[in-house]
């Protein structure tokens, strides 16, 4: 999803009017609108469910008896020496080519993807909210430097940077941690600095100064709480950018190290065994489009449950066949065709 | 803010000789210009617009001045100045003797307890994401005069007082009429229990209907508080049913001003005469009666005004004279001393405007 795109949807939820319900505030008219959206539903429920599964990955591990490093030379293999299909010596979703479980290495690997998914966004969420507000709220020089470093940014090829800090500091959790972060805030930065601009010269505004409200008070309690819609869209529509972002850096083996579960190192390690292990690319490539695909739908649902004017969510099938078409896949997503049919609702 | 102008408020507080007692605010020749500014990352003003040009007022005790003018006059930016929401180019504002130009949030403060505002819009000028409570309740927190329980009590007390049902403590603006969006602003400027509440076209935006009734709620209430107010409005009969004495300003500099009877029943300005042709009158027969002044053109840019007297590209009386030399603001054919016209040819009682050898514009 470009940025101009996100832009777009941030700006349309600016820009709905509000709407007169007795008592109630934004969120709870939000809420209310969202329950009657199957999709986002079903996402929310997909995504509690992979949550669940990821915490409880050591209790799965511990009832089959098969750690996550654990491999099993002698049932864990065939006579060739390839994995071992699904089903097969009581391995669910077979096993990799080392001979440990795959379903295990999954789980373990939900762990990672959500980990670094929430973590580096609610971190570029913080920083783009505090440098796009003072940016916007500030203006004059303040803004052109920041504004500027924010256009450096994303004008920075990631990967090239990556690549780099990977061969200097060797790859670890936290550089993935660190280049996610780094290459996401400037995003939402840039929408924040836009919708201060835009609510800073509102007559509230002027009325809070009037009454002798300093710069934070005018920041934090009458230009934040105009903010967190469109910011929190654009937050669950981060996650599945990042869980993408880590995946591409593992699989490209500069994200996280080789031994650890990531669902970006067990595609890398897939690449040699597709042909004759289908297993092998198929789950941890569906298990990485159900999540991403899932935030992704949350995301256009809350969205559109921000939006008082979106009456026809509840109607119209023309718009969701063509948001799944737009839904972004992974770098690798080699089955979308099974995975998305699973999902209609 | 200015660096050639008392930052703190014990140099602000140095009295005033022409201090007296029953001038409340007292603006001398104000004058605020906004750079325009061109170029991208090192800029350099290129013109400015010159909002407001030397004026001058007085705001005495308990009055109400009615200051008039097509958009884009410099109405509001006076406003704004006055309330120390705007730095000021050059000129002085004194509240009660002490200078309060161009001070620094901190110095202001104490101020800002006494000069509220009221907005135009009822709709953009309540934070729509906040309760009503906290929204009146606002100034009681920056202040730090009441706190919790406190506060809620105050709070319902002036929302009763505006006429609001204070059991809708806990709504959103969205949930409320355009009527009762602005007494919810007339509530939170009244909370500090303000001398001077600066009213910018507080009614322009309301329901005919709606609109006397919040008249009526300021009028009890300057009553009530003895409050001052600054009326800001382009609706003259409005402004004729509360001021006690009115200010007309043309791009920026005072046309004329005077007691409010006197400039309504006496106009000595040709473009105060042409305002008041425009006001509807409600009473058919002396509508008919009157004739009616069309101004041709538009409003000159503020950022190049004309010569002299600002009015005379549009002026029906306007003569070579008034392209040259700025007419100076002071009383004319009689007029008392307080009533007081810039102009050079002042219109004299019964004059027919309509069909005087005007000028076509430009």
């Amino acid at each position: 999803m470009s940025v101009t795109e996100l832009e777009f949807q941030a700006q349309r939820v600016e820009s709905a009017p509000e709407e007169a319900i007795q008592g109630r505030s934004q969120w709870q008219l939000t809420w209310a609108r969202l329950r009657h959206d199957k999709m986002a539903i079903a996402s929310i429920v997909v995504i509690l469910i992979m949550t669940a599964l990821a915490i409880l990955a050591p209790v799965f591990a511990s009832l089959l008896g098969h750690g996550v490093y654990q491999a099993f030379t002698g049932k864990g293999l065939s006579a060739d020496g390839l994995p071992v299909a699904p089903g097969a010596h009581g391995f669910p979703l077979g096993t990799d080519y080392v001979g440990r479980d795959l379903l295990i290495r999954i789980l373990y690997g939900a762990r990672i993807s959500l980990f670094v998914g929430i973590t580096t966004t609610a971190l570029a969420t913080i920083a783009g909210v505090a440098v796009g507000l003072v940016a916007g709220f500030y203006g004059g020089w303040v803004d052109t430097v920041l504004a500027r470093f924010i256009d450096a940014v994303l004008a920075f090829p990631f990967i090239v940077l990556a690549l780099a800090l990977a061969a200097i500091y060797g790859s670890s959790l936290l550089i993935v941690i660190g280049v996610i972060t780094f290459f996401s805030w400037a995003g939402i930065s840039r929408i924040v600095r836009g919708q201060t601009l835009s609510i800073k010269e509102k007559e509230y505004i002027e009325a809070a100064r009037s009454l002798g409200a300093g710069p934070w008070r005018i920041m934090f309690i009458d230009i934040l709480p105009n903010l967190l819609g469109p910011v929190l869209v654009l937050a669950t529509l981060y996650i599945p950018t990042a869980i993408v972002f880590e995946a591409t850096l593992s699989f490209l083996g500069i994200g996280i190290p080789a031994p650890t579960a990531s669902w970006g190192v067990i595609l890398s390690e897939a690449q040699q065994f597709y042909q004759t292990s289908w297993w092998y690319v198929v789950f941890p490539a569906a298990a990485l489009l159900i999540t991403t695909l899932a935030f992704n739908l949350l995301g256009d649902g809350i969205r559109d449950a921000m939006d008082p004017r979106t009456e026809r969510l509840f109607a119209g099938s023309t718009k969701r066949r063509k948001r799944r078409a737009s839904a972004p896949t992974g770098p690798d997503a080699a089955p979308p065709a099974a995975a998305t049919a699973g999902m209609g609702g | 803010m200015s660096e050639t102008l008392p930052r703190d408020a014990a140099a602000a507080a140095i009295r005033d000789p022409e201090f007296e007692d029953d001038v409340l605010v007292r603006v001398e020749n104000l004058v605020k210009h906004f750079p325009i500014k061109a170029g991208g990352l090192i800029s350099r003003t290129v013109g400015h617009v010159q909002a407001v040009d030397g004026v001058s007022l007085t705001i005495g005790r308990g009055q109400t001045i009615g200051l008039v003018g097509e958009t884009g006059c410099g109405k509001s930016t006076l406003a704004r100045c006055i309330a120390g929401l705007l730095p000021v180019t050059s000129g002085r504002v004194t509240f009660e003797g002490k200078n309060i130009t161009n001070l620094s949030r901190r110095a202001m403060r104490p101020y800002r307890r006494e000069i509220q505002m009221i907005f135009q819009d009822p709709y953009g000028s309540l934070n729509p994401r906040r309760r009503v409570g906290a929204i009146i309740g606002d100034p009681f927190t920056i202040h730090r005069t009441a706190t919790g329980s406190e506060r809620k009590r105050a709070v319902q007390e002036l929302m009763e007082r505006v006429g609001l049902n204070p059991e809708h403590y806990n709504r959103f603006p969205a949930e409320f009429s355009g009527g009762q969006r602005q007494r919810i602003g007339v509530a939170r400027a009244l909370a500090l229990r303000p001398k001077l509440i600066i009213c910018d076209e507080p009614v322009s935006a309301l329901d005919v209907s709606i609109q006397a009734q919040v008249l009526n709620l300021l009028s009890d209430l300057q009553d009530d508080f003895g409050l001052s107010y600054l009326f800001i409005a382009h609706d003259l009969s409005v402004v004729k049913h509360v001021s006690d004495a009115v200010m007309v300003m043309y791009l920026g500099r005072t046309a004329e001003q005077g007691p409010g009877d006197q400039v309504y029943a006496t106009p000595r300005h040709p473009y105060t005469v042409a305002l008041l042709s425009a006001a509807p009158a409600a009473d058919p027969d002396s509508a008919a009666a009157r004739q009616r002044i069309i101004l041709t053109g538009d409003v000159p840019s503020p950022i190049n005004p004309p010569s002299g007297c600002r009015f005379h590209p549009r002026c029906p009386k306007a003569q070579e004279l008034c392209t040259q030399q700025e007419p100076a603001l002071e009383s004319k054919a009689g007029d008392p001393q307080d009533h007081r016209t810039a102009c050079h040819f002042p219109v004299e009682a019964g004059e027919n405007l309509a069909t005087a050898g005007g000028r076509s514009p430009r």
